[in-house]
């Protein structure tokens, strides 16, 4: 066991962290907004936009996250029509090429929470509003979205978990996050036992705070 | 019970075997994906100058061989952690690597270059030919000024943990934007889509992949060889030690330098790297 490695390679890692964690919460941040839409569309009676939506969840949850980034970078990259519009400053960029692949794939999952936290709602509460001649809008926003949330926070707790963990793909296009600069000091040390174990326990420690940050949110909003 | 001691027992006999038939075989770990060095066939077999290189050293020294895949990123723990004996993976024998590992002597040399797609601005770079970082001088000088403010604020592709990393990182050329992949197609993919302003590699794995996709690749600038760029490629082997499987490591680099220099000699060396590379890149 090299310590001494283990010592200097940490201030590089924690450095790294903070690519990390952009990367979580603006995958997480566009992720909310993408599962919303369709958790709300897949509540739609109108066919289309039901099967659309069921589409777009079966597809990005069937699928491997990594399989994913690489046919949004690797793939898109290869059109050559492409290249030529407007969408290729943003593609060009293995950023935001993790994010929109992170975004539609925590998006999918989090329509899939959302959805099944809106059904469970009792039927009691939607009638309870409509018998106070409450508005379906308000209905939607001031009942039904906040136990809705209440309802998803364990199982989105776990998809924020899991996602976090996800963004150690985004080395793999080339970004220098947590994981690629634990790669890039093996690259030179060849030493990967002891710089994974600190990286290890960097995503840890990350895991360690939102556990705890989501259990006292059920708390707080317990009813 | 009775079955499942039975099937312990049969699986212990089993694991014996293979760990002694394995015993007296040199395991020689490649990776696959850095053509014409080493490189896979469609149907996933290993192939390359170093495949049917290995082969030819394995007749020499007289031992049986199993050639291993690994992923370049984790060649060289791979042989310290004993996954394989020997590494002949178009490897530079680089002062840097020499630290952790051991080399056999060169059987190859080849040199890097840089590469862009046709059209771009870095195109007809006044530089001499070649330049050797090793020999120094006011040619060489010159030749990394030209290259530093043409490279300016460019982004530069390379291969993980490569020769041609450690060049760039070094600062001979300024401070480049660098994107490290994790094999080389995927640095000739970003350099095809444009993602890359140049990449920086072996010139061989260049022109075989503008050979086999027909993508506009030109080389530019001058050929590098020597200083980060290391004193050719050999078999790398674990450094020997006092204790017998140390001893058994030591022994495993004379039987290398041993098969080389007789390989060599029968002009087997040249005869296969004028098969994959088109040219004598033996040495």
């Amino acid at each position: 066991m090299d310590f001494e490695l283990m010592i200097i390679s940490f201030p590089k890692l924690l450095n790294a962290t903070v690519i990390t964690l952009k990367l979580l919460s603006l995958s997480l941040f566009f992720g909310l907004f993408i599962g919303l839409i369709f958790a709300v569309l897949r509540m739609n009676k109108n066919p289309i936009l039901n099967k659309f939506s069921y589409g777009y969840s079966y597809i990005f949850r069937g699928t491997p996250l990594l399989v994913q980034i690489f046919i949004i970078y690797f793939g898109l990259g290869q059109i050559e029509y492409l290249r030529s519009t407007v969408l290729w400053i943003i593609l060009k960029e293995p950023y935001w090429c993790a994010i929109i692949a992170f975004a539609l794939n925590t998006g999918a999952y989090t329509s899939e929470i959302l959805r099944s936290a809106f059904q469970t709602i009792k039927p009691g509460f939607i009638e309870a509003g409509k018998s106070l001649g409450i508005s379906n809008k308000i209905i939607f926003y001031k009942i039904q979205i906040p136990i809705a949330i209440r309802q998803s926070l364990p199982a989105y707790g776990n998809e924020i978990i899991l996602m976090m963990k996800g963004t150690s793909l985004a080395s793999t296009v080339t970004l220098m996050d947590l994981t690629g600069v634990a790669k890039y000091i093996i690259s030179t040390t060849f030493k990967p036992i002891e710089v994974f174990i600190v990286a290890g326990s960097i995503y840890l420690f990350m895991t360690f705070v939102i556990h705890n940050l989501i259990k006292y949110l059920e708390k707080k909003y317990s009813y | 019970m009775n079955i499942i001691k039975k099937f312990s027992l049969g699986l212990l006999i089993t694991l014996f075997l293979t760990i002694s038939a394995n015993a007296d075989k040199i395991r020689i770990g490649t990776e696959g994906a850095y053509p014409p060095w080493n490189s896979k066939d469609a149907s996933g077999k290993l192939i390359g100058f170093e495949v049917e290189l290995a082969w030819a050293l394995c007749r020499y020294i007289g031992k049986q061989c199993v050639i291993v895949e690994q992923d370049w990123d984790g060649m060289i723990p791979a042989l310290l952690m004993r996954k394989f004996d020997a590494i002949m993976a178009g490897m530079s024998i680089t002062a840097e690597r020499q630290k952790t590992i051991t080399f056999s002597q060169g059987y190859a040399d080849e040199v890097a270059q840089l590469a862009v797609m046709k059209g771009s601005s870095l195109e007809g770079m006044d530089t001499p030919s070649g330049i050797n970082l090793s020999l120094g001088g006011s040619d060489v000088k010159s030749a990394l000024k030209t290259l530093t403010s043409a490279l300016a604020g460019k982004t530069v592709c390379v291969q993980t943990a490569t020769i041609h990393q450690n060049f760039l990182d070094s600062g001979d050329v300024g401070s480049v934007n660098v994107r490290t992949y994790k094999t080389q197609d995927e640095v000739n993919l970003d350099l095809a889509s444009g993602r890359c302003d140049a990449a920086l590699a072996a010139a061989v794995a260049f022109t075989d992949y503008a050979e086999k996709s027909g993508k506009p690749v030109v080389l530019v600038g001058p050929t590098f060889s020597g200083g980060a760029f290391g004193n050719g490629v050999g078999v790398g082997l674990r450094q020997g030690g006092d204790d017998a499987i140390g001893q058994r490591d030591a022994e495993l680099l004379k039987e290398f330098n041993k098969a080389i220099d007789q390989a060599r000699k029968d002009g087997v060396i040249s005869r296969i790297a004028i098969k994959w590379f088109g040219f004598d890149a033996s040495m």
